[in-house]
């Protein structure tokens, strides 16, 4: 307690480890920065012709730039909804509060990437693709739907002030958001058979080893924003349940003292009136 | 460097966004942390 | 089966009586098809080649309305609690309302299908294809809609949350479903079984995972 007070800080969701994470992230993304600009070169490998589904023949050039941010977003986004259906199971199996807190951040957290993912691969496809947009690309359709869903269940989520079914339900529905994501994956791989995404860059040998270094160290980052983000996110909910119950308990407090006065008014009555029976 | 107007709006929108999203959580932290009594608020009470 | 027909039947009866969905939805439904061929402005080929996907996009804004009817038939008169109370398994509970929901769906279904013949000039060329598609298709929305109806029951926004909860749940169904629509009104050359089974996939995802998760939403609606 003590030490809580005489901290000199304005009270917040602050603590030293979002410090140190604030920190850590703010120093990462001013070294990916410098990776990312200036010490990786513009993309210039040179395709055999055919050899590959992208419409490229040359290398992106510079546009490779963008990519240094979509992916570690676009893993962010993934590890976020993976969380949020961690917690919704956790939630269903255990009643969990801390979960269901959790899934409510990581899913906050997760649409905000989500657009942000589907923002910078548009921004990545207009130069390469030609196009802002690509219908039946399998990746683009499933984070566009999965941003559709998660939206909802944000949507879902404010409807409801009791916090107990709040939880379930939403775990319901965001467990069934979750289980339509390979579904949707899958039909519009059928749907259109083919997709202009890179084909999983990071396992041929045709990627540079800075690149390489580049894109994990950029996910590396991007995670310890997410991590920041989440203490943050997880503690105003947690606050939020705290006001909730501080709130039921003033009023269970002050229901108790009312019927503890109204149960002596009702001895005392009762005394008199035994006492008037008496007479 | 080609395509900078890219380059710039892709990684713009993405650090813009970040950082609002991230001076909201702060200052909703910051408008529910008065509300709520000090001993409820566990990373803070603990020396860590 | 003998509970999940009577709960159903209770459904069409009460349909029967105050013709809610004969007389809102399905007209509902035709003035979707209306729309579509004035807002597309089209002639009657390309009319002819968008059919499946307008049908079914039609059919999924119809069965928001025939879902949010399906539920609210039961908080109007709070049967939920009694149904709860009947001590009949929570699941049953699920495939009576889903049920009910389905047959109305077709019915609506038919009726479309009755309305891209003559507006758009749609041929059913493989109607056993496009009847059990249909058929597929109409179990997974009945089967998600019941659930997300009943997730959506008693606060209050019920009629708003709906669709932006059930709709992009529905996308692998309207991708599939137009797909197999496509081969069997023969404007798409491709193999409509093949869709009709990720259908049937669908249907059982749907139905089991509503038949499971039907009895953690119910018992506080």
């Amino acid at each position: 307690m003590s030490t809580a007070l005489s901290r000199p800080h304005v009270a917040s969701t602050s603590s030293k480890l979002t410090l140190v994470l604030g920190v850590a992230s703010l120093l990462g993304l001013a070294v990916l920065l410098v990776f990312s600009f200036v010490l990786t070169d513009p993309d210039q490998r040179v395709f055999e012709r055919g050899a590959d589904l992208e419409p490229l023949l040359t290398g992106q050039g510079d546009a490779v730039r963008l990519l240094y941010v979509h992916f570690p977003v676009a893993m962010v986004t993934y590890i976020a909804f993976t969380l949020n259906a961690i917690g919704s199971i956790a939630v269903l199996w255990k009643k969990s509060t801390w979960w269901d807190n959790t899934a409510a951040a990581a899913a906050e957290v997760g649409v905000l990437f989500c657009g942000l993912t589907l923002a910078t691969g548009s921004i990545w496809g207009r130069p390469i693709w030609n196009t802002w947009w690509k219908w039946g690309d399998v990746r683009l359709m499933t984070t566009t739907i999965l941003f559709l869903i998660f939206i909802g269940y944000l949507a879902y989520r404010r409807t409801m002030s009791d916090s107990r079914v709040r939880a379930k339900r939403s775990a319901v529905v965001g467990l069934i958001g979750a289980i339509n994501i390979p579904i949707v994956y899958k039909s519009v791989d059928w749907w259109q058979n083919r997709t202009l995404h890179q084909q999983s860059t990071l396992r041929n040998r045709s990627v540079e080893d800075l690149t390489l270094f580049t894109m994990i160290f950029g996910m590396v980052v991007f995670m310890a924003i997410f991590a920041w983000l989440m203490v943050h996110r997880f503690r105003i909910g947690w606050l939020e349940h705290q006001t909730e119950t501080v709130g039921l308990e003033a009023a269970i407090i002050e229901r108790r003292a009312q019927t503890s006065a109204a149960i002596s008014d009702a001895v005392t009555d009762s005394r008199s009136s035994a006492e008037t029976g008496s007479d | 460097m080609d395509y900078l107007g890219y380059l710039i709006s892709g990684w713009g929108v993405v650090l813009v966004a970040v950082a609002v999203y991230a001076f909201s959580l702060l200052r909703r932290g910051r408008a529910l942390t008065a509300r709520v009594p000090a001993d409820r608020r566990r990373w803070m009470t603990t020396d860590d | 089966m003998r509970e999940i027909w009577a709960l159903a039947r209770k459904d069409l009866r009460i349909e029967a009586r105050s013709k809610v969905v004969a007389t809102q939805i399905v007209p509902f439904a035709m003035v979707i098809l209306v729309l579509f061929g004035l807002a597309l402005d089209a002639d009657s080929r390309t009319l002819r080649d968008l059919a499946p996907g307008l049908f079914w996009v039609a059919t999924l804004f119809a069965s928001v309305l025939a879902i949010q009817r399906s539920i609210a038939v039961e908080t109007i008169s709070s049967t939920f609690e009694a149904l709860r109370l009947s001590g009949a398994p929570a699941w049953k509970l699920f495939a009576g309302k889903a049920l009910a929901v389905a047959i109305q769906l077709l019915a609506i279904e038919a009726v479309l299908g009755l309305g891209i013949v003559v507006l758009y000039r749609s041929s059913f060329q493989d109607p056993v294809l496009i009847v059990t598609a249909a058929v597929a298709a109409t179990i997974a929305i009945a089967s998600a809609g019941s659930l997300y109806g009943v997730l959506a029951v008693g606060m209050g926004v019920r009629d708003t949350i709906l669709p932006m909860l059930l709709l992009p749940i529905m996308m692998p169904v309207l991708v599939a479903a137009t797909r197999a629509f496509g081969d069997g009104l023969g404007t798409a050359a491709l193999n409509g079984w093949t869709w009709t089974g990720l259908l049937g996939l669908l249907a059982v995802v749907y139905a089991t995972a509503g038949a499971l998760a039907y009895a953690v939403v119910i018992e506080d609606t």
